[in-house]
């Protein structure tokens, strides 16, 4: 099980108010990245260091991380039978609460702010009594990952794959959620496959990320490049 | 991962509350058991001649019966003759007539283990029935049970009171010699509940017996028979503490309900006998017999158990479902960490037309332990157009735990339907770093998951009771909101 490397060197600053795309083949590594970044321990991170606001992030446990305000959209968010998707939110926002030292959000308030940013999400009313994830379809569990993103308000957002399995209407309601949550004080790593996407999350960064390494870096640009020509140009180039 | 299976299991490991001995004087028979034992409980009680037959030819029948090995438990051979049958706090005179005279070193252990027995009973609007040791205490609301014309008392006293009742109904579900420990208890069974609910009543309040096995060697048979006439209904609860000793101590109950046409009859169970400790030492053998019989039509039965305590559990609280259109349920949640062993599940007997049955189990197993769902679902040729539904849920948390199930069929009527689900999950990393990733601590996802898990079992018990539950599990009753 143990002993293969996948990520071997990646580089990279983002910083407040910028949001950056993460594309890359399949097997490249992204999905492993958001994962390391998060604090799942099934990965070992044998060398290099990584930096949050200052802190020493991998020093953090998962929910140390979650509560400084590091968010993870889950490609594949997992169901949590009979546990009530507004339930654990509200457990999530009032940990997140506690650990800076604030009250814990009180029940109506706590209702309200939900229901405004379902609003947001197009959700309807029946995503309050429903299991986590419980028999919600591919587009309704994204949905509900940027919701819960909302509600966090997270200073570093990784959404992994997040428009995958959405249809155009859904991706369009997605992506307005996250350009919701831009602002100077947040950061968006976008983790996908798809230049399409980036139509409606305008990235200020796209990178490359291929056999564990970071290739290149660009703009925009790159990214409908990518779109054109695929893949393969940039692992040639890197070829010495 | 291993960092967060710990902590499930340390979560899941959590020390016995309950396990204090209260200093305090009793009554006992010496160990050991032969008919002289059986007819002395009787003449300690002042039983009637029917009751004494009825138990002597119990203990006759006993000695030529088996102990069940049938069961997935494992454990050393009891010595039946180290036991002692009868002990009884011993009280300035006789039994107490009123909370007033009851010892207050046990309405102080009562206390301290949070059963609403004084004031808190009022405010909880449950009519309390203790049995500490082999006899019953005090049973609070008699007055108010009374004007409604329900009869809740001890089973001494419904012999005492209500012999007729007694002589009727007593074996008539779980007969004398019905099995191994069934006999057992109905040749020394000391003390217990009696619940008459007459027809056409609805019960007023929520009835609850708390038992407690306090002495030590002494083993616990009581007996609890609950009448519900024509188109009466009652809700009743019990729950189950003891000190921690390295011994083991037997634990053989029979419960025994009558529904009878139109009636209802929920039985809800909180177990939290001391399960022993980490390397399984010592804890309380759970050998329990519990049936209803749904006599008449539209009549409905619902067990609703969580087993979180005991070494080893053994029982099935089953439904006969005899009327015409009757009803059996049969929730469960069983826990069964270190070295506990649970082998739990029910019968479903449908005899009559149209009867119909639901099964809702739930094992979680962790540490050591062996976690059984073992159930019976049994179609006679005469249950025309009999429904049964079965699901049958484990939850494993750590690699050295087991959960097996064992379901019967018997369908001999062609028009029945039964269904069967069954499922079996580990407690999911993925579920854990989901919640971990929301800034939710281990301890709270975990109680998070489980309570989840427990959630359609837990829906079933009356509310204050649900608490408890939730509480045993280390689950804040927030979790069910929704």
């Amino acid at each position: 099980m143990a002993g293969k490397d996948i990520l071997k060197g990646v580089d990279l600053e983002v910083k407040a108010g910028e949001v950056h795309a993460i594309m890359g083949p399949n097997g490249s590594g992204k999905s492993t990245l958001a994962q390391v970044l998060a604090g799942r321990t099934d990965y070992e991170v044998t060398e290099g260091s990584v930096l949050f606001e200052g802190r020493d992030l991998l020093a953090l446990a998962a929910e140390e991380r979650a509560r400084a305000g590091l968010f993870l959209g889950f490609q594949y968010p997992v169901e949590i039978p009979g546990v009530n998707n507004v339930y654990l939110l509200k457990a999530a926002l009032n940990a997140k609460r506690k650990a800076a030292g604030l009250p814990e959000v009180d029940a109506y308030d706590f209702l309200a702010l939900i229901k405004q940013k379902m609003k947001v999400m197009q959700m309807s009313e029946s995503f309050l009594t429903r299991g986590v994830n419980e028999g919600f379809s591919g587009g309704e569990k994204k949905r509900n990952e940027v919701l819960q993103m909302l509600v966090l308000e997270p200073k570093l957002a990784i959404l992994d794959e997040t428009d995958s399995g959405l249809d155009i209407d859904a991706l369009k309601v997605v992506s307005m959620g996250v350009n919701s949550l831009r602002d100077p004080t947040r950061a968006v790593v976008l983790v996908t496959h798809y230049q399409r996407l980036l139509d409606y999350i305008v990235p200020d960064f796209v990178h490359v990320l291929s056999g564990g390494r970071i290739l290149k870096s660009g703009d925009r640009s790159l990214a409908l490049e990518l779109e054109k020509r695929g893949y393969d140009w940039v692992l040639e180039d890197q070829t010495p | 991962m291993s960092s967060k299976i710990q902590d499930v299991e340390a979560l899941v490991n959590q020390k016995y509350r309950h396990g204090f001995v209260t200093d305090i004087e009793s009554d006992s028979l010496p160990p050991g058991l032969d008919e002289d034992v059986v007819a002395a409980i009787s003449r300690k009680k002042h039983e009637p001649q029917f009751l004494l037959d009825w138990r002597l030819k119990a203990f006759r029948h006993w000695q030529t019966m088996k102990e069940p090995v049938w069961a997935h438990v494992h454990y050393k051979p009891i010595d039946y003759q180290d036991i002692v049958y009868y002990s009884a706090p011993r009280a300035p005179a006789n039994a107490p007539k009123s909370l007033d005279e009851v010892d207050p070193k046990l309405l102080a252990t009562y206390a301290k283990l949070g059963i609403p027995l004084h004031e808190r009973a009022r405010l909880a609007g449950v009519a309390v029935d203790a049995v500490f040791d082999s006899v019953s205490v005090a049973t609070t609301f008699k007055d108010k049970l009374g004007k409604a014309g329900v009869i809740f008392c001890s089973f001494s006293d419904a012999v005492r009171d209500h012999p007729e009742l007694i002589e009727r109904h007593l074996g008539s579900v779980v007969p004398a010699g019905d099995n191994f420990f069934a006999a057992l208890n109905s040749a020394v069974f000391s003390d217990g509940s009696f619940v008459y609910v007459p027809p056409g009543v609805r019960c007023p309040m929520e009835l609850s017996t708390y038992f407690r096995i306090n002495a030590a060697k002494t083993g616990q048979f009581e007996r609890t028979l609950i009448i519900a006439a024509e188109g009466a209904s009652v809700s009743y609860l019990e729950g189950c503490t003891a000190p921690m000793r390295d011994e083991n101590q037997l634990h053989a109950a029979v419960v025994e309900l009558v529904a009878l046409d139109d009636a209802r009859i929920k039985y809800s169970t909180v177990q939290n006998w001391y399960p022993g400790d980490e390397n399984g030492l010592g804890g309380i053998f759970n050998f329990v017999t519990k049936r209803g019989e749904c006599r008449g039509r539209n009549s409905k039965i619902s067990w609703t158990q969580v087993e979180t305590g005991s070494a080893i559990t053994w029982k099935y609280p089953s439904c006969v479902l005899k009327g015409e259109n009757s009803v059996g349920e049969f929730y469960s949640v069983a826990v069964a960490n270190n070295y506990q062993q649970a082998d739990t599940g029910t019968k479903m007997i449908h005899i009559g037309r149209n009867t119909r049955s639901t099964i809702v189990a739930k094992g979680i197993s962790a540490g050591h332990a062996e976690n059984v769902y073992r159930g019976l679902v049994k179609i006679l040729p005469s249950a025309e157009g009999a429904r049964n539904f079965t699901q049958c849920d484990s939850l494993l948390m750590g690699p050295t735990c087991a959960a097996h199930t064992f379901p019967y069929m018997e369908v001999k009527n062609p028009t029945a339907t039964v269904e069967h689900e069954a499922s079996t999950s580990k407690i999911g990393e993925d579920q854990l770093f989901y919640c971990l990733q929301r800034g939710i601590s281990a301890e709270d996802a975990v109680n998070m998951i489980v309570s989840g898990f427990c959630k359609v079992v837990f829906k079933e018990l009356p509310m204050e009771f649900a608490v408890e539950a939730q509480n045993l599990l280390s689950v804040s009753l927030e979790g069910a909101v929704g």
